[in-house]
């Protein structure tokens, strides 16, 4: 019985040590640069978590949208979908939750958070759907569609801050703040942490039960492992699955944009994310798809955002070796991955 | 809009479509072995790097674009090693590579120049007129008073076409983009076609990425190649995989944003942002099989050997 070993233990095992090989190489990249690894180590970490308003104020609210557009990649993963449009569906999502937020203000707010959130989900979801019908109806493969639609709704959100959704002066290309009402209430009172935090975890361990212990979710997994497989053995609707898993991939994706919306900016302008749906394949690849997993390595890449701002102000390394980072992380995890897998059929006798 | 709009319209639709063309035409050849490379983006802001410290280091231009092809070769050797070498996913090794591309140029630029960006100036590939062709009405100057990247965009065109669908090597490449195992069944050597054709369209992006920073901008900027990696995937797709027509596909790309331009010299004030979009949902109508039938390659993004 290798199954617990292979779910808990292997891409655990996999992620630390993905997690070493990525400090380890990147220590000998600071110092053959010049830099102290050390002192930016412990920028870093300072930066990070250092005091209660750097974990709850900066880690913390940078992880939010990287917990939910990294859950948005694991449910298409898990069921083989390669959705490579979190991106533009969080973009989707963030245009209709400023207009809900600028339109709705007269609604009480127990009404108008949900609205806006659920309009962002809705978003989400059917800026998904276009790729989703084009993979089942004509048979076109999601990379390259999720990937235009991406550029779509980027451009989109850019015409409404320059064009019907501006601000009243009509000076910046920005949104005026969505309505008090539409806000996400402070979590901690005196941090700026929001109970967008909350949502994510919910939806974390929502999606871990649905995954364990559902039909859907064992129905992803077998469809994401051998789509023919399953529609053949397994008698599984695989379209009924794929398209499920695109909506949900999409609507997570589509509230990450929501939930930074109303708990953060308030406001919807260009480069509102800085590629958060492209790192959140970083964050749930390192997580082995395990929603649970998501939770910690989002906090860690929302550390390695926090922290890579303290570094460059404190140890003088700039910010952009946290991208660097990012990238080393993932090629370990492919690297690694692959010996597991190697090592595991050489045992196995396979 | 006078005439001189028009011509600067056509110019900088020429100019703003090279980068792309280089690259995505490098991508089609990449694609057609059955790999899609997300880590083209890598590539290209390599070669702008590549080419910056090449064109500095040995005082001209040419040598830039020679390094900027070496860097887009590296950054593409890193994808090809872990996507074709260990057969590890291409979506999740591109966002790597493209991850690693921005971050590390990033790095070494500043670790060289200093955090403060200090603005460089490098030596300039400068437009070429050429001779007599250069002096037809409207389309002259803007096709054929270009940088030498560019014609080099446009001689690729045909003779990748030719080398695709007229040589023995182009039917092997075409077969392993389609079917893999009976490529492999037939004698050719699947994974090296496959790092081949990475490595091919890594240093055209590598160019590509040069002619940005010594053809466009005259320096390095962080971030300069700008999603371009990514367009390119969607210029290839547009130009179904066929080298003239992902030619053209580039030029109609260009053509939208030197729309803006065109929009912002007369005056007139249309949400250019639309026009932005248009030609990406040209390539989604496009692969939807609107504008007749468009096919990716069957292998295209398939890890091989398939894992059981």
């Amino acid at each position: 019985m290798r199954w617990p070993e292979r779910v808990m233990g292997g891409p655990l095992a996999v992620a630390t040590g993905a997690v070493l090989l990525t400090a380890m190489l990147g220590a000998v990249l600071l110092w053959a640069g010049g830099y102290d690894p050390l002192a930016a180590a412990r920028a870093a970490a300072l930066g990070a978590f250092g005091t209660r308003d750097a974990l709850l104020s900066i880690t913390l609210v940078r992880s939010v949208p990287l917990i939910l557009t990294g859950l948005a990649i694991a449910v298409a993963f898990r069921a083989g979908v390669w959705n490579v449009g979190a991106e533009g569906q969080l973009y989707a999502g963030a245009v209709a939750a400023v207009w809900v937020g600028l339109e709705g203000g007269s609604l009480p707010a127990l009404l108008l958070v949900p609205a806006v959130l659920g309009a962002a989900g809705v978003a989400g979801a059917l800026w998904a759907l276009a790729p989703a019908l084009m993979k089942l109806r004509l048979g076109v493969g999601e990379v390259i569609t999720t990937l235009l639609m991406n550029f779509v709704a980027i451009y989109l959100a850019a015409y409404m801050v320059h064009g019907p959704l501006q601000e009243p002066r009509g000076v910046f290309p920005q949104t005026g703040p969505i309505a008090e009402g539409a806000r996400l209430p402070v979590l901690v009172p005196g941090t700026r942490l929001h109970v967008g935090v909350v949502l994510a975890l919910v939806a974390a361990a929502g999606l871990s039960w649905l995954f364990r212990r559902t039909r859907i979710g064992f129905q992803m997994r077998a469809v994401g492992a051998s789509s023919d497989a399953a529609r053949i053995a397994g008698r599984i609707d695989t379209r009924k699955v794929v398209l499920i898993a695109f909506l949900g991939s999409g609507a997570l994706a589509g509230l990450a944009g929501g939930v930074q919306v109303a708990g953060v900016t308030y406001a919807l302008y260009e480069g509102l994310s800085p590629g958060w749906g492209y790192t959140a394949i970083a964050v749930a690849l390192l997580a082995a798809l395990n929603p649970i997993g998501v939770l910690a390595t989002a906090v860690l890449f929302g550390a390695l955002e926090a922290g890579a701002a303290a570094m460059q102000r404190d140890a003088g390394v700039p910010a952009v070796w946290a991208v660097a980072a990012q990238s080393l992380v993932i090629l370990a995890v492919l690297a690694l991955d692959r010996v597991r897998h190697r090592a595991g059929s050489e045992a196995s006798g396979v | 809009m006078s005439e001189a709009d028009l011509v600067l319209f056509l110019e900088a639709s020429v100019r703003l479509g090279v980068p792309l063309a280089l690259a995505a035409m490098g991508e089609a050849i990449t694609e057609r072995s059955g790999v899609i490379n997300i880590g083209l983006e890598g590539s290209l802001i390599a070669g702008a790097l590549g080419g910056a410290l090449a064109a500095l280091a040995f005082g001209s231009a040419e040598a830039g674009v020679l390094g900027g092809a070496a860097a887009g070769v590296l950054a593409a050797l890193v994808f090809a090693a872990f996507a074709v070498g260990l057969g590890t996913d291409q979506i999740i090794t591109g966002t790597a590579v493209t991850l690693g591309g921005l971050g590390f140029t990033g790095a070494v630029y500043q670790a060289r120049f200093g955090a403060t960006g200090t603005a460089l100036t490098l030596p300039t590939l400068a437009p070429l007129p050429i001779p007599g062709l250069a002096d037809i009405p409207w389309l002259g100057s803007a096709l054929f008073a270009q940088a030498p990247t560019a014609y080099l965009a446009y001689l690729l065109a045909p003779a990748l076409w030719y080398f695709l669908f007229r040589t023995e090597w182009g039917l092997e490449l075409r077969a392993v983009g389609e079917n893999p195992d009976a490529a492999q069944a037939a004698g050719v050597r699947v994974r090296r076609v496959r790092v081949l054709a990475t490595l091919f369209g890594g240093a055209l992006a590598g160019i590509a990425g040069a002619h940005l920073a010594l053809a466009h901008a005259g320096t390095f900027a962080e971030n300069m190649s700008a999603g371009r990696g990514f367009i390119a995937i969607a210029v290839v797709a547009l130009g179904r995989w066929n080298p003239p027509l992902v030619l053209l596909a580039a030029l109609l790309f260009g053509a939208a944003s030197a729309l803006q331009f065109l929009l912002q010299a007369v005056g007139v004030d249309l949400p250019y942002q639309l026009f932005l979009a248009f030609p990406y949902l040209l390539t989604l109508a496009a692969l939807a099989g609107w504008l007749g039938r468009t096919r990716a390659p069957a292998a295209l993004a398939l890890p091989w050997p398939r894992r059981g």
